[in-house]
């Protein structure tokens, strides 16, 4: 049966991989972005791959006054809500350092934006008793990095968001996936030094269908973060504190 | 927007050079790099030679690759020009219709398509990509959108045109019917050159293409294997066959000449003398190498030239013969070698086709193969004929010159939209395509 999906960050390159891959399962979409003639354009490339609808809807995650617009455009009877947040933002730590407020918006970005949408958006999934929230973390917010902890903190916190939520949409039937995503090949991070073991958008965006499937609670994607993450993890403090990892 | 510095290689991996690649994701995006930074677009690096090779900066396309707007009444689709073949073909199948011409691979971006004015195993009745495009959406290096229409000279220096008017936008292509997912191939023996040719020429299929043996000498030389196919009606999924990857760079042994001509003898022996019919689905009979990723590293790491000419009705079996005894007898070519006919229909100044016959054949680079291209280019002009700029790497600029004597119309239509020569490529220095100027 055909379901809605809510794709909040249409525009970026893993959110318009898995609009095509909600697409290509048949699904209806609403695209939430903030450049309207991009949205435009992938909710025309949507439909054409198999979604029997697909409206974009205009918006900015620091403007919370867009987002009721995007959930009644999801509300369509019968038809459970599920969602997808591929918002943040990924400064250097070096320009966060040199402007402090540069963080906050980072924090607000990555976080709190997104947790805000969620817990308006909650309610409206708890009444369809079934629906899954997909959450794009990352494994920056598995530990405190020199490189990037600002922006790791943020992530954290919307992982430990996600788990809060997912323990209050289980008791509704619904679900709630926490992805941590490796290095990716977006717009985001293409020409970035020090890349390695990079995983294409569609890769990832296929791995986020099957744990909707699945219902699984927590993955990294590719696999094999789990693995790098549990090394880094167990390094103890002492010896982290003074690593350029 | 943020430039990565990658090296840029021709799908022959013998001329590459360091280029600084944008790759914007938003048609705004790759408004405003042009608008700041004029320089040329590419695409998935298909094209043999240094046609997509670029040192210094470059904007790849691969990520603008959408559906902008289907119309299936009208049989009209507009996309931005990273959009692959095989994803359209794919995307479109179901709704019963396709790209009316689609070359030899899937990966073929629209915006490569289009800058090469490819043909397809339809040349023959069908015609050029370009004769199937409604219009073009272009970004003149100065930064100016620009509407192109097929009746403009523009459109004339845009297809076939290496990428030098500009930047394409986006495009409108006129579809062609697509039956079903399953495609009916009969295949054929053709003992010699003279019958191959004429089985080509006869062949009433819409589709059309043959595989030839370039091993084969004296009465078997130029035999090869015929394949004619039509859409059929079958509503039916295809089994698609599985995709392979290759691994590693293949040791030099791996197309010597023995292997070759014990490859090419089984080849041609697996289908049966009175030949046989088989249904394939249409992704497995439009794009054959497909399945295999990577294909070019069965060449080793030293890479491999293809050589691919189109000989008008007049000179073509005289030429052939002596260039199939002379690649023959050098021992040089590897299975991968394609025999054609073609048709008249060509859409822009520098487009390949012509009537007559095309052949193409794979080198792996060597010194030996390098003379043996120069020949077999020279033996081209010398016959009327033509190369195919999207797979040389080894012409020179009087041989370019004189094989398209609309170069000059070209020429004046690129002075004109770029004149500051912002857009050239390794492939238009190479072989001196704009000139002096």
């Amino acid at each position: 049966m055909a379901e809605v999906w809510i794709i909040l960050g249409a525009s970026s390159s893993m959110g318009r991989a898995f609009a095509r891959k909600v697409a290509a399962e048949g699904h209806h979409l609403v695209l939430a972005a903030r450049d309207a003639a991009d949205i435009a354009r992938t909710a025309a490339d949507c439909m054409a791959r198999g979604a029997p609808s697909a409206v974009p809807v205009t918006f900015d995650i620091r403007d919370t006054t867009s987002f009721a617009a995007i959930i009644a455009a999801a509300q369509t009877p019968g038809q459970p809500i599920n969602t997808a947040v591929f918002i943040g933002s990924m400064p250097t730590q070096a320009d966060i350092d040199a402007d402090p407020a540069l963080g906050d918006t980072t924090i607000y970005d990555s976080f709190t934006g997104p947790a805000h949408f969620l817990t308006l958006l909650a309610p409206h999934m708890e009444a369809h008793k079934t629906g899954t929230v997909i959450g794009i973390g990352s494994v920056a917010g598995d530990r405190g990095r020199i490189g990037n902890y600002t922006y790791g903190a943020a992530k954290a916190g919307f992982h430990t968001y996600l788990s809060g939520l997912r323990n209050r949409l289980t008791r509704a039937g619904g679900h709630v996936v926490t992805v941590k995503p490796g290095f990716t090949d977006t717009a985001m991070t293409w020409g970035l030094p020090g890349m390695f073991l990079v995983a294409t958008p569609e890769a990832v965006a296929d791995d986020l269908w099957r744990a909707h499937l699945k219902r699984r609670d927590v993955i990294y994607t590719p696999w094999f973060w789990r693995i790098i993450m549990g090394i880094i993890c167990a390094i103890p403090e002492r010896v982290f504190k003074k690593l350029g990892i | 927007m943020r430039w990565k510095e990658v090296e840029l290689s021709g799908w022959g991996r013998v001329l590459k050079n360091t280029a600084q690649l944008a790759r914007p994701e938003k048609d705004a995006d790759l408004r405003a790099v042009l608008a700041d930074t004029p320089c040329p677009a590419i695409g998935a690096g298909r094209s043999y030679g240094d046609a997509g090779v670029v040192g210094g900066q470059a904007i790849s396309t691969a990520r603008l690759d959408r559906i902008i707007g289907f119309d299936p009444d009208k049989a009209q689709v507009t996309v931005e020009p990273g959009a692959r073949i095989a994803d359209l073909l794919a995307v479109l199948a179901p709704h019963g219709v396709m790209p009316a011409v689609m070359p030899g691979t899937g990966f073929a971006t629209v915006g490569g398509c289009i800058a090469n004015d490819v043909h397809g195993k339809n040349h023959h009745g069908a015609g050029s990509f370009g004769q199937h495009i409604a219009r073009i959406d272009l970004m003149l290096p100065d930064g100016t959108p620009k509407t192109v229409s097929p009746e403009s000279a523009l459109f004339k220096a845009t297809v076939g045109g290496l990428g030098q008017t500009g930047v394409i936008l986006s495009a409108t292509l006129k579809l062609a019917p697509c039956s079903s997912r399953l495609i009916q191939v009969d295949e054929r023996r053709a003992p010699g050159l003279s019958s191959f040719m004429t089985m080509l020429h006869d062949s009433p299929a819409t589709f059309c293409v043959g595989w030839i043996d370039a091993t084969a000498t004296g009465a078997a030389l130029g035999r090869g294997i015929l394949e004619e196919a039509e859409l059929t009606s079958s509503a039916m999924s295809p089994k698609r066959r599985t995709s392979r990857r290759v691994p590693f760079d293949a040791p030099a042994f791996a197309l010597s000449p023995p292997t070759v001509r014990a490859f090419n003898r089984a080849y041609f022996n697996r289908v049966p003398a009175n030949g046989r019919g088989v249904l394939r689905a249409l992704e497995d009979f439009f794009f054959p190498l497909d399945k295999i990723h990577d294909w070019n590293r069965l060449y080793g790491k030293r890479g491999f030239h293809q050589f691919q000419c189109v000989l008008p009705d007049e000179t073509a079996e005289p030429t052939l013969h002596a260039m199939l005894t002379l690649i023959a007898d050098a021992g040089l070519a590897s299975p991968l070698a394609v025999l054609k006919r073609t048709g008249p229909g060509r859409a822009g100044y520098l487009s390949f086709p012509m009537q007559g016959y095309t052949l193409a054949l794979d080198f792996p680079h060597s010194g030996a193969a390098v003379a043996l291209v120069a020949r077999l280019n020279a033996m081209t002009l010398d016959a009327g004929g033509r190369i195919y700029f999207a797979k040389d790497s080894l012409a020179t600029p009087q041989q370019a010159a004189a094989m398209y004597p609309d170069l000059p119309k070209w020429r004046k239509q690129v002075a004109g939209a770029d004149p500051h020569a912002t857009m050239t490529t390794d492939l238009v220095r190479r072989l001196s395509l704009r000139g002096d100027a």
